[in-house]
């Protein structure tokens, strides 16, 4: 089946250079359709590569690291440090006597550092006003389109250990 | 090469014009779902992926086919 070749037997130049004025119209129109519908194949295939990687995709393995004592940190204090790798900036807050939270710090609209806000008991982007819950990490307000990846807290004895990353989505 | 009528040429590029507008709306849609089908997969969110491949395979199909239908009022207009 010729999809998206010539029907006639003539040869490609008069198809393509017509002799009337009038068939330039089409000419045009044809070749705008052609680029449309490859345009449109380029969506797919990147639909089609999505896919692929979604089904290729492995789970992450995340390390078991300790990154703070419990009590190094007042209650409402924070503490910086990097998890899973070194690149990866994030932030601990100590909210009560005996409960953290840590939250990667790129802020999941343009990636700029949240910071926590005590007065307001929230984390807070300042580039464009994004607001994050401190208990979940859920969007408040603002532009970010999903909530910040929680690191998973574990206690042993007088040791934070960080054992993973929690993405989740938005509602 | 014969110039074909007035009126049947006209007719023939209403049509074509109708189906790049269709062809047009479809790529819209196929837009806006890649972007979403990608938001939500970095967003770790799979479960979207295959209905979109497939609802943008289908609009793949039917900008084909609005194409080949291009291609036939071409060829059935400026031919006497």
């Amino acid at each position: 089946m010729n999809w998206f070749g010539r029907a006639s037997s003539e040869p490609l130049w008069k198809e393509e250079f017509s002799v009337h004025a009038a068939d330039e119209r089409y000419v045009t129109r044809r070749q705008l359709t052609k680029f449309l519908v490859l345009t449109s194949l380029g969506m797919f295939v990147g639909n089609l590569w999505i896919l692929i990687r979604s089904i290729f995709q492995r789970q992450p393995v995340f390390p078991e690291r300790p990154i703070a004592q419990v009590d190094e940190i007042p209650i409402g204090g924070v503490k910086l440090f990097t998890y899973p790798s070194k690149e990866d900036h994030c932030i601990l807050v100590r909210t009560a006597e005996s409960q953290y939270v840590a939250y990667s710090q790129k802020c999941t609209h343009l990636s700029c550092a949240v910071y926590y806000s005590q007065e307001n008991n929230r984390l807070e982007c300042p580039c464009h006003q994004g607001f994050f819950s401190i208990k979940d990490g859920s969007v408040l307000q603002g532009p970010p389109p999903r909530p910040l990846p929680q690191i998973v807290l574990e206690r042993e004895g007088g040791k934070l250990i960080a054992t993973g990353v929690k993405v989740s989505g938005n509602g | 090469m014969a110039n074909p009528e007035p009126t049947k040429q006209r007719c023939g590029l209403v049509a074509i014009d109708g189906a790049m507008a269709l062809i047009v709306i479809l790529l819209v849609v196929q837009i806006w779902l890649l972007s979403a089908t990608l938001e939500a997969f970095l967003a770790g969110h799979s479960g979207p992926v295959i209905p979109a491949a497939i609802f943008s395979g289908l609009l793949f199909m039917a900008a084909l086919t609005l194409n080949i239908f291009v291609n036939r009022i071409d060829h059935s207009s400026r031919r006497p």
